[in-house]
């Protein structure tokens, strides 16, 4: 039970990822397929940030505590990471959106089955 | 948390894509709270603007400019199903081992994080102890970050820069090459021509 | 249509607070939650913002095309020249430590030109992007 209660986090986060997963696995539409992606990034996002926190914490911003007992700060590193992750996962997001703006226009649709057929063809 | 989930679920099984995009936006809100619980502020901040900005915004321009309803799926997707089970169920086999969650003595808490928490009033005088490690102690990763947000910019504007080519003004292609003509349509080209000489004869 | 002038009003209000804001948090990233990018993001969600209540010709008179992609790459070579002038000054590329009179102020100096660029690049990106996607569609 106290093994339960302490790992939670991970098995929540477990699941959106899976979610993420097979959204990007087992839908054929383009947009969705993105989206998809971005739910699974999110999830990792999400697992990293938690492992960075210490309980009875705060943010990772200086302070003067009262003098007699440290501030305890939550872990900085983490969010360094996570930060650059977000940024490099829009910029993903938004040339894989143009991909698609640009398959649509050659082939009329964005159903994945419909491109291998319209590939398939002579 | 739970709330996080139930969106998930909503946006697999919806199939108009206005109402996903709408909800992907809510989920990028409801992920920034999750960060500010979780005492990351400056990653909730740049969640909201990026997530529930920027990328809410594309997917609508793009949901504009393609098509905005997903077709039905014809067979059942049992094999990713079965893959997905499968590969949770080994990260949760992976995660037996892993430190509680919260807890202050943990592997990832122990070296370099109180390093930096210590000597980063000392070294660079900012208080704000992300800001510190992005830019100076690790500022090297944001000047590789701004080449990849750079690229990006530059790749989009080469692949959408151009005006669109309408049947109007599509170029006549030159020579009938082999390999290519499996996609263009041909009866595009004699159109233009035809309803020019169909415009000539009726206003003749 | 009678709701289209709330809007423009609302907008007209907002807009310069938006910018405001997002000046606010480039350069108070050293005290509080903030930094180079989220203030990018605002900055460049102030631009879309306009071209998307006034239309895309407004918005592409007050930050023409050519202007946008100018401010991109500059923002990457404010960055870059920083970690560079510090090798001029005879430290190690990225060493902000040698570009003032001590380690410290050097530090502040170079924090601010560094998060002041990546603001600068991450601004036009988003603003280039949104006109491109925009422009595809007319």
């Amino acid at each position: 039970m106290d093994f339960l209660v302490s790992h939670y986090n991970y098995w929540i986060f477990i699941f959106l990822m899976m979610l993420g997963f097979y959204v990007v696995v087992a839908r054929g539409n383009l947009v969705k397929k993105i989206i998809g992606l971005n739910i699974f990034q999110a999830s990792v996002f999400l697992l990293y940030i938690s492992i960075g926190k210490i309980f009875g914490g705060t943010a990772p911003i200086l302070i003067d505590g009262n003098g007699t007992d440290p501030v305890i700060y939550s872990n900085p590193l983490p969010h360094v990471l996570i930060l650059t992750a977000i940024v490099v996962g829009v910029a993903t997001t938004a040339l894989g959106l143009s991909l698609v703006v640009r398959i649509n226009e050659a082939y009329g649709t964005i159903e994945e089955d419909e491109i291998s057929e319209m590939d398939l063809e002579p | 948390m739970a709330f996080l989930a139930i969106i998930s679920l909503a946006i697999v099984r919806i199939r108009n894509l206005f109402a996903v995009v709408m909800l992907s936006g809510i989920y990028s809100l409801l992920m920034a709270s999750i960060f500010v619980i979780l005492d990351a502020v400056d990653v909730a901040f740049t969640e909201v603007a990026v997530g529930a900005g920027i990328s809410t915004i594309l997917m609508l321009g793009t949901l504009a400019l393609t098509t905005s309803r997903e077709k039905v799926p014809m067979h059942t997707p049992l094999l990713p199903l079965i893959v997905t089970f499968i590969t949770g169920a080994m990260l949760v086999y992976g995660t037996w081992d892993m430190p509680a969650f919260g807890d202050a003595s943990a592997p990832a808490n122990l070296h370099v994080a109180p390093y930096y928490l210590e000597r980063s009033m000392v070294d660079t005088g900012v208080p704000n102890v992300v800001t510190a490690v992005l830019a100076s102690y690790r500022g090297y990763d944001t000047l590789g970050e701004l080449t990849v947000i750079f690229t990006a910019g530059i790749g989009v504007l080469l692949l959408l820069g151009r005006r669109r080519e309408t049947p109007a003004n599509k170029p006549e292609p030159k020579v009938a090459s082999n390999g290519g003509s499996g996609r263009s349509d041909p009866g595009k080209n004699p159109a233009p021509n035809d309803d020019s000489s169909a415009a000539k004869d009726g206003a003749a | 249509m009678r709701h289209h002038v709330i809007l423009r009003v609302v907008a007209k209000l907002g807009i310069p607070f938006i910018m405001l804001y997002a000046l606010y948090v480039q350069f108070h990233g050293d005290f509080g939650p903030g930094g180079g990018f989220q203030a990018g993001v605002i900055f460049g969600a102030a631009f879309i913002l306009y071209a998307l209540i006034f239309g895309l010709d407004n918005a592409l008179k007050v930050a023409p095309m050519n202007v946008v992609i100018t401010f991109i790459s500059l923002g990457l070579l404010l960055f870059a020249g920083v970690g560079v002038a510090a090798l001029f000054y005879g430290g190690q590329f990225l060493d902000y430590g040698v570009l003032a009179n001590d380690f410290v102020s050097g530090q502040h100096l170079g924090i601010l030109l560094v998060e002041l660029g990546v603001g600068i690049t991450v601004a036009a990106v988003m603003i280039a992007i949104f006109f491109t996607f925009a422009d595809r569609g007319r």
